[in-house]
């Protein structure tokens, strides 16, 4: 501004006394700030904000003389096969037993069966956290956690002497990978204590191969 | 009375707070950044509501790409090294000092190994271009003498024990605590992953608990 002025009076700067320059304190901070937020932008550009989180998955041991076998009266066996479909049956699998046709919805899908099935369970685990929950701020949030913990411990004791679903995974060749993690993590989301990946049998593959088509 | 002066607005503003801010959050975002590595490949892999974070050490990742290709990732540079001439050893093909010290440096790599010896001379460029056309591990859960990932995940887990072994763990439970896990691509077919458990769970590695690598997601009401 002061640069405008000067130039409208037209010589008038001759005529005034030379002062010594009076020399200010103040560094041009400009550059600097350029600086700092050019580097600013490049650390949150190449920082990674989402680190990975991880799914322990226990497979069963691959031993031939393992005689562990599954009551599969209350099984309920899921297969997945190619374009994200899913077919399943509850119990044993007899020549008349109906595929039923589910999908990865989260409102009608493969979570709504399992939930209706495993009502205890989701019930009893409700049930947990409002318990815990009513506590909070009286005790410790260790000792929430490991009340938590062994309630729900407690609770997958009881209801897996009687009530709870295993429920058997069974992806076959056309499965993608997302299938399988989506269905594992349906099992934690709907509270199934146990579960286990296997390979689909022949019989089943027949079955699918006939009504999926 | 004195002369109230108006102060003369200067264009000029103070920046030495807004400097104070920003190089604050310039060494915040320098401290905590984790330089995102360079992959051969790139993998998307699918989200969960699991929120337990990855561990960053003591870990080995195989990685399944979108097509089923196998790439293999070990964090430490010692026990790096260690494997790769064991490996190498059983294979009957000899590394020399130099390639031993380039392999420790390198990123996951997914070539058979007979290749291998030209991977780690190549330059950046060159692997690049070997990481692209490479068919991967060779993977077979069912042929043992084919199965190059049973070799890389046995002597992986030899080296990080006898690595422990050597800092003074005498437990077995604490020197082998080298942990497992798969990233695998959503888009990839389950099959392939399937070989890989399958490799894992080989009667001569036994590794029966193993972690898969998925991002977060939002859990469901």
């Amino acid at each position: 501004m002061s640069d405008v002025q000067t130039g409208g009076d037209g010589g008038g700067g001759k005529h005034q006394k030379k002062r010594a320059k009076k020399s200010s304190t103040r560094i041009d901070m400009t550059p600097m700030v350029d600086l700092a937020f050019l580097l600013l932008t490049f650390f949150v550009l190449t920082s990674t904000f989402s680190k990975p989180t991880t799914m322990e998955i226990t497979m069963p041991m691959k031993d031939p003389d393992d005689t562990s076998k599954i009551k599969v009266k209350r099984a309920i066996t899921i297969m997945l096969t190619g374009d994200d479909k899913i077919f399943y049956y509850v119990g044993v699998m007899k020549d008349d037993t109906e595929f039923k046709k589910t999908t990865f919805d989260d409102t009608k899908g493969i979570r709504k069966v399992i939930l209706e099935l495993n009502k205890e369970g989701v019930q009893g685990i409700k049930n947990i956290e409002k318990e815990v929950k009513k506590l909070q701020g009286k005790i410790s949030e260790d000792s929430m956690k490991t009340l938590y913990d062994s309630r729900v411990a407690a609770l997958h004791r009881v209801i897996g002497d009687k009530a709870t679903y295993t429920v058997i995974i069974k992806p076959d060749e056309k499965a993608k990978y997302k299938n399988v993690i989506d269905i594992v993590d349906e099992m934690s989301i709907c509270q199934i204590g146990k579960y286990a990946i296997v390979d689909i049998s022949p019989a089943e593959k027949e079955v699918l191969k006939e009504i999926d088509k | 009375m004195p002369k109230l002066k108006m102060p003369k607005n200067s264009p000029e503003l103070d920046m030495t707070p807004m400097v104070d801010l920003a190089f604050l959050l310039v060494t915040f975002f320098m401290l905590t950044a984790q330089f995102r590595a360079e992959e051969p490949v790139v993998v998307t892999i699918p989200s969960s509501i699991k929120e337990i974070p990855k561990p960053d050490k003591d870990i080995l990742t195989v990685t399944v790409d979108s097509v089923g290709r196998v790439f293999f990732d070990i964090d430490n540079k010692m026990i790096r090294a260690e494997m790769l001439k064991m490996v190498g050893a059983k294979h009957d093909i000899a590394f020399s000092e130099e390639e031993v010290h380039r392999f420790s440096l390198m990123q996951s790599f997914g070539v058979p190994i007979t290749e291998m010896k030209k991977l780690i001379v190549a330059d950046e460029r060159d692997r690049v271009e070997i990481n692209k056309t490479t068919k991967g591990i060779p993977v077979d859960s069912a042929n043992a003498a084919t199965n190059e990932l049973k070799d890389w995940i046995n002597y992986a887990r030899l080296a990080s024990a006898q690595f422990y072994q050597k800092q003074g763990l005498t437990e077995p439970k604490e020197y082998n605590k080298l942990r497992c896990a798969i990233k695998g691509d959503g888009r990839s077919n389950y099959s392939a992953v399937k070989e890989v458990i399958g490799t894992f769970q080989h009667p001569d590695i036994k590794i029966n608990r193993f972690n898969l690598l998925t991002s977060l997601e939002g859990k469901p009401e």
